[in-house]
């Protein structure tokens, strides 16, 4: 009787567990589906992958820009990425290495910054950008997001496990400060960067508000505004918008289900 | 989006304070070296703009037209009922989504931890997959699936489960429904995965020991998990918190904030009154620097319930 009241309860753990990884897989399992049908039989309910794929494309490829949005949303993510490990990891490194009161009084201040609603600085951003003539352009996408606490904040927390003595024994070696840096703290710390280039890049391929605002030329478009767009049709063609849903969340997909382990990290990271 | 972590005390600090002893004036020095360009980048694209939204909270008039007007934003402020809708949905989101979200994923996190379940790293795979998507991208996906003649109307229909379709975006508490349920499919995996992390830091002896006590799972979850892992809690409170606050994505692509603004965010509506409409940016700025003080406010609060239990 004992060990039946155990199964069931172990039954039904599973019964809960299978349900939600359901609910969490269905709606991407449907757009891919709905991305190879017509819009007709994506409202009449289909869930088999039709034939469609190839014409969806066809007609979204007439109607958007589609190649450039890709291009455009990888070149912000990449610059992103790059720009603001360098810079982020420079800070922590230095808030940690070097820390003294000052530095660990100035490293809570920019913990602030992470309080700070985007909505609440969205229009002095925008009107400072539009000032220097920034808008529409890489930098202009770029510049707000290279340093942020978050990072700074994540790589302080990781440069607590770089062992002391390689900065010691490089020292002894005749390395500079930066020296140590590049050779030595880049490539030990090469899990955390990982972890914190999966973030930054999602966060930037996937950024919607601040592109919404600043890049208004359609040349300058990124994939989450395209997408967006084609919504505001009167009519709107479901397997073609779920085609390019599809595109745009490939990437990420991939980069999540390769690098799942990092971007767990990267997320957790600082919490430690 | 930046995480907060400001609560978090330097829980090495006596064991840096020996390593300090080594540093010379020099590497002092060098060490603002590699501060300095992260932190001149903050300061500018968070500090200034935050003192420059506040000056424009003081000035009125449309477009960049813009002249001394004192408190008188903040007046129009407290009779505007857009603004109160808005912050009355925001409310309603963070109220109903977040407990829910929070108790789910706290839940799960909990199975997953549990060594006799089988197939753990395929369930935590599938659950955390939503934070693959981006927000514009699932608001979407959902707007799509719960549209009038949408899939689940169908489904729902062929199921004979209901005799007309369900007009989910067209009506004020289900179109609200639809953005808590996005939350909720978003974030959870995501909340979960802070728990499991916290979990791993639990000895497994401990619910061992609670389990030949004839503890129940319920009693394990609320007298070892939950407490446990409240500092993690609340740190993931406070982002909801923060997060749900500042909504923007989603009730821009799923509803638009609409019907009849039902779901408009305050993020969303600062947007309107700064792009879409006539612009009223001192307007937008005021909205903007009491959702400023709101975020600070109920974090404050949240760290300090926290610390009491």
């Amino acid at each position: 009787m004992k060990i039946s009241k155990f199964k069931l309860a172990l039954y039904g753990k599973y019964l809960f567990l299978i349900i939600i990884s359901f609910l969490s897989i269905f709606p991407l399992f449907w757009m891919f589906v709905s991305a190879t049908n017509a819009s007709v039989d994506v409202l009449a309910g289909t869930l088999l992958p039709g034939v469609q794929l190839k014409e969806n494309l066809t007609k979204l490829l007439a109607n958007t820009n589609l190649l450039r949005a890709l291009w455009n949303s990888f070149k912000y993510a990449a610059a992103a990425t790059i720009l603001s490990l360098f810079v982020s990891s420079l800070a922590g490194y230095g808030f940690e290495i070097y820390h003294d009161k000052g530095k660990d009084i100035l490293m809570n201040i920019l913990l602030l910054s992470m309080m700070v609603p985007f909505a609440v600085i969205m229009v002095p951003l925008y009107m400072m950008f539009g000032n220097a003539n920034l808008l529409n352009s890489t930098a202009g996408f770029v510049l707000p997001t290279i340093s942020t606490a978050f990072l700074i904040f994540l790589f302080r927390q990781s440069s607590r496990n770089f062992p002391r003595e390689i900065i010691e024994a490089a020292r002894l070696e005749g390395l500079t400060e930066f020296g140590i840096f590049f050779r030595m703290y880049i490539p030990v710390m090469k899990s955390t960067y990982a972890a914190a280039a999966v973030i930054t890049f999602m966060n930037a391929w996937n950024n919607y508000l601040w592109p919404l605002i600043i890049m208004q030329k359609p040349e300058a478009q990124t994939m989450p505004l395209l997408i967006s767009n084609l919504t505001s049709g009167y009519v709107i063609d479901y397997g073609v918008l779920m085609l390019a849903v599809a595109i745009s969340v490939i990437p990420t997909i991939l980069i999540f289900l390769a690098l799942q382990k990092n971007f767990a990290e990267g997320i957790v990271g600082s919490a430690k | 989006m930046p995480k907060i972590n400001f609560f978090k005390k330097n829980s090495h600090s006596k064991s840096r304070q020996k390593q300090k002893i080594g540093i010379s004036r020099k590497q002092n020095l060098i060490g603002w070296a590699f501060i300095i360009p992260g932190a001149i980048l903050i300061f500018l694209f968070y500090f200034y703009p935050i003192g420059k939204s506040f000056f424009l909270s003081l000035q009125g008039g449309a477009g960049l037209n813009l002249r001394f007007a004192g408190l008188a934003n903040y007046k129009r402020l407290i009779s505007d009922s857009l603004f109160t809708q808005s912050l009355f949905n925001v409310c309603i989101y963070l109220l109903i989504q977040v407990p829910i979200m929070i108790t789910l994923a706290l839940i799960l996190a909990g199975l997953l931890n549990d060594q006799q379940i089988k197939f753990r790293s395929f369930f935590r795979t599938a659950i955390f997959l939503p934070c693959a998507t981006s927000l514009v991208s699932y608001a979407i996906i959902f707007r799509s699936m719960f549209a009038l003649d949408g899939f689940v109307n169908t489904i729902l229909l062929n199921l004979n489960l209901i005799a007309n379709p369900i007009n989910w975006i067209g009506q004020p508490w289900t179109a609200r429904l639809l953005i808590v349920l996005g939350l909720t499919w978003r974030w959870t995996g995501y909340n979960m995965i802070f728990y499991l992390a916290g979990l791993q830091n639990i000895d497994p002896a401990i619910y061992e020991a609670a389990k030949i006590d004839g503890a129940s799972a319920f009693d394990r979850l609320t007298k070892i998990t939950i407490p446990m892992l409240k500092p993690i809690i609340l740190l993931t409170t406070i982002m909801s918190t923060n997060g749900t606050l500042q909504i923007f994505d989603e009730t821009k692509n799923l509803t638009n904030g609409g019907p009849a603004n039902a779901t408009l965010s305050v993020s969303q509506y600062i947007y309107r009154l700064s792009f879409e409409y006539v612009p009223r940016f001192g307007y937008a700025a005021a909205i903007a620097f009491v959702v400023f003080i709101l975020v600070a406010v109920l974090a404050m609060l949240q760290v300090k319930v926290g610390d009491k239990r």
